[in-house]
């Protein structure tokens, strides 16, 4: 854009600052033991002030109380708005950002505050406004906006219960493919994929060979020793000159286990991990699957593959074989 | 060398809770004047401070708010709960040396309401050994449950399953009768059966909840100070007799599973090893221990190390009652990080304290001369033998 069209974009999107994003919505249910024990269930806090009615009678709270953090939870839309978003103030914020080319979004933080317990039986009303819009900044995902919507709670008295500050970012995607995913996909929540490594000088090759479908075992070329996990020193003979060979994957379990908790979203659960000892001599840790882990046995022979186990991640797996 | 150099004259810890209410800078000010009320000296008498390198109260800050004067040393230890037995370590070379008389040890956390050890390296990871954690995270292998279940699998292959998945039910078992007559331990009064234990939650791998230690909040402080000086206390002094610490060979923060063998602990065989030469006593000289139960399996391995059994057979003592009270060693008296508290095992060194001292709420029925407590192990850890002042 040139200054002049920077300056028009800027006009049209400060000018939602402070509108009402729509009217105030009251929430479909008023806040209920039901939802109350499926939240508290769903999320493992089964605290007794939230899902025992006799006990929480019993402590200083008098009675049941909501989870604070469900407080958004009240006066949130149902599932027909996964259809048919709402054409709320925002929404319409949010095409001027995408018709300048600002398609990418990225909810970046939020933060909350309470002033009151919630007991059943108590209305919740989400009054939200845009509240502020940054100067442009150069972020990691490219140029953008932060737009930050002040959403207050009230009750049925119109006391204000807490109040929460939404922050996302609307960018120019930083390279065209990260657009084309953007603006098809700024509605619905993303699939979370796996938590990836860090790339610096001395691993970045491994990660980019098991882009391409490799392992690769770093090698001395002095003394030709083997090393796993890659160190940029040999500590055999202390050369720092090295190559690297293609493991087969051929292996054997050396030790395993298996995650049932916490689930960490990425993930499938039960995650089965082993230590796999490879035919080449060194270990290499990844996952075991399409086997029954309550069947699985130290110095069970396994194959390897390197397979795309999620949208973004290549990754070795093994198999019994 | 080191052995009876220095002496432990103040223990103090504040309660342990799931949520403190307040800063960790505060809650390790009110263990620290606990420890100085215990010793019966003045903050002025501190000259030397030590803490984790993991804790987020600054030696400054803490000395301005408890309001100790000058300060000659200070330093940190590495590796989480491995630094446990280290901040002895350091003070004791600190006082042997002539560096500074006088030493607080502490360690404060709001380890349940702030941040959570049990999330792992899932979140944002700052640390200069990102790349490290690199090879797990994408596998899923990010907890430190998860880590020590890789150990663990790989020990009950060659220890026999069966026996040890007893023996882990027995650490916990015994520990949590030890932290449910102890009134300071979150689990007072909390006793739990074998149909309880079996109905809890799978965590990972054998690993059930109660085989995984609390989060708390809380601290825990110690202070140190010359043998000499140590006598004219209040409750006189606990000798260090020797303290090891080590990072063996091949070692990775957690994740060492390219050693020739992993189920076993390197790092503490070494550390016991030092702690034992510096000292000139045994294993049989070892009266009680606290030893570190982030996770119940741990217990057993450093039982090995320290040569209360011989390798791969620990879960026999353990089964003999060797952790009970009337057993051979009783061991987490105070209910340990299982029962007790996650202090990082600074509590436990105020346990251990107590021990020699003759003061624990769950005190062994027989002359305590020497008492074992040891830090986290998986990463670089130690331990500290304790005894009676010659
Ligand atoms: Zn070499």
């Amino acid at each position: 854009m040139t200054p002049e069209e920077t300056k028009a974009f800027e006009e049209k999107i400060h000018a939602f600052v402070g509108r009402e994003n729509g009217p105030p919505k009251r929430g479909n249910d008023d806040v209920n033991e039901a939802m109350i024990r499926h939240w508290a269930e769903v999320m493992g806090d089964e605290l007794g002030t939230y899902t025992d009615a006799e006990y929480a009678a019993g402590t200083g709270k008098g009675g049941l109380i909501a989870p604070p953090a469900m407080l958004q939870a009240w006066s949130m839309e149902g599932y027909p708005m996964a259809e048919n978003p709402a054409q709320d103030i925002q929404r319409q914020l949010h095409n001027v950002f995408d018709a300048h080319g600002f398609t990418g979004v990225l909810g970046t933080n939020t933060s909350t505050e309470f002033f009151r317990d919630l007991k059943p039986g108590d209305q919740v009303t989400a009054h939200c406004i845009i509240d502020t819009i940054s100067e442009q900044k150069a972020t990691g995902r490219g140029i953008g906006y932060f737009i930050e919507t002040l959403t207050t709670y009230t009750d049925q008295n119109g006391e204000e219960v807490g109040k929460q500050v939404f922050r996302v970012l609307k960018f120019i995607p930083a390279d065209s493919n990260d657009a084309a995913d953007s603006s098809t996909e700024d509605d619905s929540p993303s699939v979370p994929t796996r938590i990836t490594s860090p790339r610096g000088h001395d691993n970045s090759w491994w990660w980019k060979a098991c882009d391409e479908g490799k392992i690769l075992i770093q090698r001395c070329t002095s003394c030709q020793t083997l090393r796993h996990p890659p160190r940029p020193m040999c500590g055999e003979c202390q050369s720092i000159e090295w190559d690297s060979i293609e493991s087969t994957l051929d292996g054997e379990v050396y030790s395993f286990t298996t995650l049932h908790y916490p689930k960490i979203p990425g993930y499938q659960y039960p995650n089965t991990v082993g230590v796999i000892q490879l035919s080449e001599g060194t270990r290499l840790v990844a996952n075991i699957v399409d086997i029954d882990y309550e069947t699985i046995k130290i110095g069970m022979k396994v194959k390897g593959s390197v397979e795309q186990v999620d949208e973004k991640t290549m990754l070795p797996v093994f198999r019994p074989e | 060398m080191v052995k009876d150099k220095a002496a432990i004259v103040g223990i103090g810890n504040t309660e342990f809770s799931k949520n403190s209410g307040r800063s960790e800078l505060q809650l390790t000010c009110e263990a620290v004047r606990a420890a100085l009320d215990d010793a019966g000296l003045k903050p002025s008498d501190v000259d030397g401070m030590t803490t984790f390198t993991m804790d987020s109260t600054d030696e400054i800050e803490l000395a301005r708010a408890v309001g100790i004067g000058d300060i000659t040393f200070y330093s940190r230890v590495p590796h989480g709960g491995g630094a446990a037995t280290g901040l002895i370590h350091q003070a004791v070379m600190a006082i042997a040396s002539g560096m500074c008389e006088t030493v607080v040890c502490y360690r404060g956390l709001n380890g349940r309401s702030g941040h959570r050890f049990s999330e792992g390296v899932s979140g944002n990871i700052i640390t200069a050994d990102a790349m490290h954690w690199g090879w797990y995270m994408p596998s899923g292998l990010m907890t430190p449950a998860s880590w020590v279940a890789m150990y663990t699998q790989r020990y009950m292959h060659l220890a026999g399953e069966d026996k040890v998945k007893e023996a882990l039910f027995e650490v916990a078992y015994t520990t949590r009768q030890h932290g449910a007559t102890n009134p300071a331990a979150m689990f007072y009064d909390h006793p739990f059966d074998r149909a309880e234990y079996d109905a809890q939650k799978k965590i990972v791998g054998p690993l059930k909840l109660y085989d995984c230690c609390l989060e708390s909040d809380g601290a825990s402080a110690v202070i140190i100070t010359r043998a000499d000086k140590a006598r004219a206390c209040k409750h006189g002094g606990v000798a260090i007799k020797g303290v090891g610490q080590s990072a063996a060979k091949n070692m990775e923060s957690m994740t060492s599973f390219y050693r020739d063998e992993i189920a076993a602990i390197p790092s503490m065989d070494v550390a016991a090893k030092e702690a034992y030469k510096q000292s000139g006593l045994t294993p049989d000289d070892i009266d009680a221990a606290v030893i570190y139960d982030a996770f119940t399996p741990i217990v057993l391995w450093q039982l090995e190390s320290w040569g209360f059994a011989d390798p791969l057979k620990s879960a026999d003592f353990v089964l003999e009652g060797g952790l009970r009270l009337d057993g051979r060693l009783p061991t987490n008296t105070h209910g340990g990080q299982l029962s007790e508290a996650y202090i990082h095992g600074v509590n436990g060194i105020v346990e251990a304290t107590r021990l020699v001292r003759g003061t624990s709420k769950n005190q062994p029925d027989k002359e305590i001369n020497h008492a074992l407590v040891t830090s986290g192990v998986g990463v670089p850890t130690g331990g500290a033998l304790l005894g009676k002042m010659d």
